[in-house]
């Protein structure tokens, strides 16, 4: 018979006897239980295994569950998620996971729900691993994280500190093009961000984003539907993602991210090479996170971002590959989850030739990646216009 | 470091039943981490089951406390307030000899650190409690 979803078929279950309560077990033992059980009931091993969607888990793992789930079950999911639709979670699982394979993404995607149960226990955020393994030493918080993969790049490659302030000096300087920026009116140069105080060192204040208030929103629909709309659609040509850790000390490699593989799965599907693309949307949550996606691009050997970024010219809209034109986060602000959301919305813009100020000549392509966590959460787009 | 770190009010580790061998261990000066019986590998932080292989056949065994600082930060402006009479510390991800790589307190001074340095395990009393710490490792 014919039908209009993908095939795909449930091959492995597994299930838990049922307890009132659960003393001294948290929710990852007993997810990683049933899940074992799963993999075995369908004859497969944990790296057989691609994809994963999870439930929500208040009170151990406010955010980042997908990654911090994968982490504890030791896998480095090509499409993570999570499902969070009361009782209809699991329903809600299978098809978004038939849609993820539909979509090139992954090819066997586990669904896992569970919860322990200790009825005397405080239902306080945060007592995953992380905070259980970090946390005493005195190190929580991002700008720890972050700082701790900025050093090991810099003992890597030697870079300078310099190096990296010209990127957030670079943000800097094309906030002055937008006039949303929160720092727009305030460039600051590389001896300015030097001078800011150390925070974790080897992180200056200014080399990291400021929080703000704030909200972005997109809207995704078919390319005829679009095409009848007011803009130039502003098609997705390709996409990758990666998920490889949660902790910082997991992470498989401190000088380069899941970004890697999720840029090359997104390029590979738009059918473009990174020197192909008009204009660089990169997550800049720390000058290291442009620094190492620049790498993990593909645009330069690894610890040559610094002479690369001298040779396209910056980082402004007459640079080779423009980059951050609204000012990155660096220079436009953060406003929580939503700052991830302007690297999508400015290539739009960039893409449509509606970057009053700061246009692109000639911009067909875009690259837009997005990072979460500890440099472990990936997610890349390629985004484009018809000529 | 100006202040004891015994007398830090800073949050302490959120052992459960499971994990509480890891901070048992370093309580009593031992550094404690799993081992697959099914595929022979180390395992930290600690799981129900093996993270490699999916086994249920962990089991603790005593590390030897050796490893090699992989990065580290010089913290001024720490996460927790708690911390801040501390400043500047040092943390650091310490890659044992027997493979996985924790985080932890460095004992060392913020001027005097790099990438490589060799370390050995420290038990620490940081806030009224004894953990798992790392120093450099005497030459
Ligand atoms: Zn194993």
């Amino acid at each position: 018979m014919r039908h209009l979803m993908p095939n795909v078929a449930i091959s492995g279950i597994g299930e838990l006897k049922p307890q009132r309560r659960t003393d001294g077990v948290n929710t990852m033992d007993l997810l990683l239980r049933v899940s074992a059980e799963a993999a075995r009931d369908a004859g497969l091993r944990p790296s057989d295994i691609d994809g994963l969607l999870v439930g929500p888990q208040v009170g151990e793992t406010p955010q980042h569950v997908p990654a911090a789930v994968a982490e504890y079950f030791g896998m480095q999911p090509t499409m993570a998620n999570v499902v969070d639709l009361g009782g209809a979670s699991g329903p809600g699982m299978i098809w978004r996971a038939a849609a993820a394979i539909a979509a090139g993404q992954c090819e066997t995607v586990l669904c896992v729900l569970g919860n322990h149960r200790n009825p005397t226990e405080p239902r306080s955020p945060n007592r995953n691993p992380a905070r259980e393994f970090d946390t005493p030493f005195g190190a929580s918080g991002a700008n720890t994280s972050y700082a701790l993969l900025m050093q090991a790049h810099m003992a890597a490659y030697g870079c300078s500190a310099a190096d990296y302030a010209q990127i957030a000096a670079g943000a800097r300087a094309n906030a002055q093009l937008n006039p949303m920026a929160i720092f727009h009116g305030k460039p600051a140069d590389i001896e300015e961000i030097l001078a800011s105080p150390m925070v974790a060192s080897p992180l200056h204040l200014l080399e990291i984003v400021m929080p703000v208030a704030g909200g972005e929103a997109v809207i995704v629909t078919t390319v005829d539907r679009a095409l009848r709309g007011p803009h130039r659609p502003v098609e997705l040509w390709g996409a990758g993602e990666k998920v490889t850790h949660r902790a910082v000390s997991q992470a498989p490699s401190l000088t380069s991210g899941p970004l890697k593989p999720a840029i090359a799965r997104a390029l590979g599907q738009a059918q473009l090479t990174i020197r192909d693309i008009d204009f660089l949307s990169l997550y800049d949550c720390y000058t290291i996170m442009v620094a190492a996606t620049i790498e993990d691009a593909g645009l330069c050997a690894p610890g040559q971002f610094a002479n690369w970024l001298r040779e396209n010219g910056g980082m402004g809209p007459e640079a080779r590959q423009p980059i951050n034109t609204h000012g990155g986060q660096l220079g436009f602000g953060q406003p929580d989850l939503a700052g991830g959301m302007t690297h999508v919305v400015e290539a739009v813009r960039q893409l449509r030739g509606q970057a009053a100020g700061r246009q692109i000549r000639n911009c067909m392509s875009a690259l837009v990646t997005g990072n979460g966590a500890t440099m472990s959460e990936a997610v890349a787009l390629v985004l484009g216009v018809q000529a | 470091m100006t202040v004891d770190l015994a007398n830090l009010s800073v949050p302490g580790p959120t052992a459960n039943s499971l994990t509480a061998p890891f901070w048992q261990a370093a309580e009593a000066g031992r550094l404690m981490i799993q081992r697959c019986c099914a595929c022979d590998k180390w395992v930290f932080y600690p799981r129900a089951i093996c993270p490699h292989c999916w086994a249920d056949a962990l089991e603790w065994q005593t590390a030897s406390g050796k490893g090699r600082l992989k990065s580290f930060s010089v913290i001024w402006k720490p996460g927790h307030p708690g911390w801040i009479a501390a400043t500047p510390y040092v943390v650091g991800l310490v890659e044992l000899a027997e493979g996985p790589t924790m985080l932890s307190h460095i004992l060392v001074q913020a001027n005097d650190v790099a990438v490589g340095d060799p370390l050995s395990f420290a038990s620490t009393n940081i806030g009224g409690r004894i953990l798992p710490c790392f120093a450099r490792e005497a030459t």
